[in-house]
C-alpha cells in the first residue's frame, strides 16, 4: 500500500470527459469531476442520472467507454490494482455477509486485506468501537437495523484504512436519526483526513457534508459549486402561493418580477414568463413558486401582491427540493 | 500476488462459506438429515421390492454406493446457487475492491462445497453401517472410496459453478441440482440396468454415474473392478479439468461489467 503514497497527487480523484453507454443508451455523457485530497465532494442527482455509474467507473468496477480518470494518482483503466488498494467502497446494495456477525464480517475483510489474525482482530475492535457497533458485534448482520447495517458497511470499507472512500447513497432509506448518526461518522472520517466522494439524492445531505457539490443530470454535470453558492443560486426557501383567480397569475408574476431589480419584467409569448429562474407560475394549479432570498424579500413579495390586488388563497413556505435545483439549473442552461 | 497469499484468501472464503452453511437451517438439513433419509428410504422402503438381478447382492449392498453419490452430489449441485447469490448481491463489489485474486471467490465456494458434501456422504455411510451395510474394504480401498466420492463431489461442484455463472438468477441456479438428483436413477445405481428398456439401458450404461457406482461397489464389496475405475476417473477428471478454467473465465467475464 506504500506505493500509493510515493506518487504525489493533489487531487485524489480526477475525471475528464467520462462516457459510458449501456445497450446504446448514453448513461455518462462526459463527466468532469475533481475531488481535492482531504475534501468531501457530493455527487447530487436523481435516480438514473449516472451517479452510481460514475462511482463504478472510478472504483474500477466498470470500464469507461471514453474519457480518463485517475484515483490516488493512478489511472482507473490501466492501474486498477493500485486504485483498488487506495480506495474503500460502500455501495447501495448490502456489501456485508448477513449470515456472519458484525465482528466476523470485519475480520473476514481485514483478513482479505492481508492483515494478520491478531491485527485483524484489533482492527475489527477499533472499527466496531468507532462506528458504535461494539454492543452488536456478536449479532448477525442480517439482524441489524438499516442504520447499523450501513455503519457496518462503512466500517468494512475502512478495514484497510484507505485514503479515499466512495459512498454510494449511504443514507438512502434511513430514518432521520440514523441519517444524522451516519453523517457524524462521515464527518469524523473527513476530519481524520479521508477523501470522500459521496452520492446522494438529498440536497440537504450535500449541504451538510460537502465542500463542493457536483449536480449531475442525464449523465452530464449541470453544476459544480460550493453548497453555499448553489443554495444562493437556488434560493434558501420556496414560497408557494395559490391564487384565488387564475387570471391573476400574469399580474402576480409581473408584480413579483418587478421587485427583483435584476429581473426581466417582459412577458413571454404565453403571457406567463418565468422572469427569474426562481419564479414558476403553474396555470393548472393556480400556483406560483418563488425562491425567497431572505425575510425582507419575502415581505416585499407579499407587499407587491397586496398592492397589485392579487387575492392569495394559500401560502406555504418550504425548503428547496432537488426538483427546484434541477428546474433552476436547466432553466439557466436554456 | 503470491500463491501463499492466495491460499490464505481461499481459506478465509472457505471458512466464510462453511459458517454460512452451519447457520442456514435448510442447508444444514440438506447436508445432514437428507442423506440419512435417502438411505433409510432406499434400504427399507424400496429395498424389499427391488431385485438386484444377476449381481446376487443384498439390496443394501447394491444401493449404498449410489446413495453416497446422491448424498454428496445434491449439495454439491447447490454450489451454483451460492455463487449466483454472491454475484447478484453487493458482496461481489466488496470482493472486487479487495486486493484478492478474482478466481479465489468461485474457488472458495467449490472447496467449501466439497468439504460440506463429502461430510454429507460420510453421514450417509454412517447411517448405512447402522442399517446393516457390511463392506469388506481394506484401508487402502477405504482411502480410494473417499477419493472417488471426493472426486465426484468436486466434479459436480465445478460443473455447478459453471452453471451458476451462466444463469443469472439464484432460482435458475438451483435447477442444476434436479439434474444431479435425477441422473443416478437412470444408472445402474438403484436398479440393475439390465431390467430397463433397451434405450434406457444404453443411456444407463453410457452415463458417468454407472462406472462411478461400479467403482465404489468394487472398492467397498471386493467385486471385480474391470474398466469402470478408469472410465470413472476419466469422467470425473474430465469434468473438473474442463469446468474449472471455464468457471474462472466466466467469473472474470461476469464481474468485468
Amino acid at each position: 500500500m506504500n506505493a500509493i503514497h510515493s506518487k504525489p497527487f493533489t487531487d485524489a480523484i480526477r475525471a475528464r470527459g467520462l462516457t459510458k453507454s449501456f445497450d446504446g443508451t448514453r448513461v455518462l455523457n462526459g463527466i468532469d469531476l475533481t475531488v481535492p485530497t482531504g475534501s468531501l465532494v457530493a455527487l447530487l442527482g436523481p435516480n438514473g442520472s449516472g451517479k452510481t455509474t460514475t462511482v463504478r467507473v472510478l472504483t474500477t468496477l466498470l470500464p469507461p467507454d471514453g474519457g480518463t480518470a485517475t484515483v490516488a494518482g493512478h489511472d482507473v483503466t490501466r492501474e486498477g490494482a493500485a486504485v483498488r488498494a487506495a480506495i474503500g467502497l460502500t455501495s447501495q446494495q448490502a456489501t456485508v455477509d448477513e449470515l456472519l456477525t458484525g465482528r466476523e464480517n470485519l475480520e473476514l475483510f481485514a483478513g482479505l486485506c492481508h492483515l494478520g489474525r491478531r491485527q485483524a482482530r484489533r482492527r475489527a475492535d477499533e472499527l466496531l468501537e468507532r462506528f458504535d457497533l461494539t454492543a452488536a458485534a456478536g449479532r448477525r448482520a442480517g439482524a441489524y437495523s438499516g442504520g447499523m447495517r450501513r455503519r457496518l458497511d462503512l466500517a468494512a470499507s475502512m478495514v484497510a484504512a484507505p485514503p479515499i472512500l466512495f459512498l454510494d447513497e449511504p443514507t438512502t432509506g434511513l430514518d432521520p436519526r440514523s441519517r444524522a448518526e451516519l453523517w457524524a461518522v462521515i464527518r469524523e472520517l473527513l476530519a481524520s483526513g479521508t477523501t470522500i466522494l459521496l452520492t446522494t439524492q438529498y440536497l440537504e445531505e450535500a449541504d451538510q457534508l460537502a465542500d463542493r457539490v457536483v449536480v449531475i443530470d442525464a449523465g452530464r454535470v449541470a453544476a459544480d459549486d460550493s453548497p453555499a453558492a448553489l443554495k444562493r443560486q437556488v434560493g434558501a426557501e420556496r414560497l408557494v402561493l395559490r391564487l384565488s383567480r387564475a387570471e391573476d397569475l400574469a399580474p402576480a408574476t409581473a408584480a413579483l418580477s418587478a421587485i427583483d431589480h435584476a429581473a426581466v419584467a417582459a412577458a413571454g409569448p404565453r403571457g406567463l414568463p418565468p422572469a427569474d429562474p426562481g419564479l414558476r407560475p403553474d396555470p393548472v394549479s393556480r400556483e406560483l413558486t418563488l425562491a425567497v432570498q431572505d425575510a425582507d424579500h419575502l415581505r416585499r413579495a407579499l407587499d407587491a401582491l397586496h398592492h397589485a390586488g392579487v387575492a392569495v388563497e394559500h401560502v406555504e413556505l418550504r425548503t428547496p427540493t432537488l426538483d427546484d435545483v434541477f428546474f433552476e439549473l436547466t432553466a439557466v442552461a436554456a | 500476488m503470491s500463491a501463499l497469499t492466495a491460499a490464505g484468501d481461499l481459506r478465509r472464503l472457505v471458512v466464510r462459506d462453511l459458517r454460512r452453511e452451519l447457520r442456514l437451517l435448510d442447508g444444514l438439513i440438506v447436508s445432514t438429515v437428507v442423506p440419512v433419509m435417502i438411505m433409510v428410504v432406499f434400504v427399507y422402503v424400496f429395498g424389499g421390492a427391488i431385485s438386484t438381478g444377476s449381481s446376487g447382492l443384498a439390496y443394501i449392498d447394491f444401493v449404498v454406493p449410489s446413495v453416497l453419490l446422491m448424498s454428496g452430489g445434491y449439495g454439491a449441485a447447490l454450489t451454483a446457487a451460492t455463487i449466483a447469490e454472491d454475484l447478484n448481491g453487493g458482496m461481489i463489489d466488496r470482493f472486487r475492491t479487495l486486493p484478492i485474486a478474482g478466481w479465489v471467490v468461485p474457488a472458495g465456494h467449490i472447496v467449501a462445497s466439497v468439504i460440506r458434501n463429502v461430510a454429507s456422504a460420510v453421514i450417509a455411510l454412517a447411517a448405512a453401517l447402522l442399517l446393516g451395510f457390511r463392506p469388506s474394504a481394506t484401508p487402502a480401498e477405504w482411502a480410494l472410496t473417499l477419493a472417488v466420492v471426493t472426486g465426484y463431489v468436486l466434479a459436480v461442484a465445478s460443473l455447478s459453478a459453471v452453471w451458476g455463472l451462466l444463469v443469472r438468477s439464484t432460482q435458475a441456479a438451483g435447477a442444476f441440482s434436479f439434474v444431479v438428483l435425477f441422473l443416478p436413477y437412470l444408472s445402474d445405481g438403484f436398479v440393475p440396468a439390465e431390467t430397463m428398456p433397451e434405450v434406457l439401458q444404453g443411456f444407463a450404461e453410457g452415463q458417468p454415474i454407472t462406472p462411478i457406482t461400479e467403482t465404489l461397489r468394487a472398492l467397498l464389496l471386493g467385486l471385480p473392478m474391470g474398466s469402470s475405475g478408469a472410465v470413472a476417473a476419466a469422467w470425473m477428471g474430465g469434468a473438473v479439468v474442463l469446468s474449472l478454467p471455464i468457471a474462472a473465465l466466466l467469473f472474470r467475464r461476469r464481474t468485468a461489467s
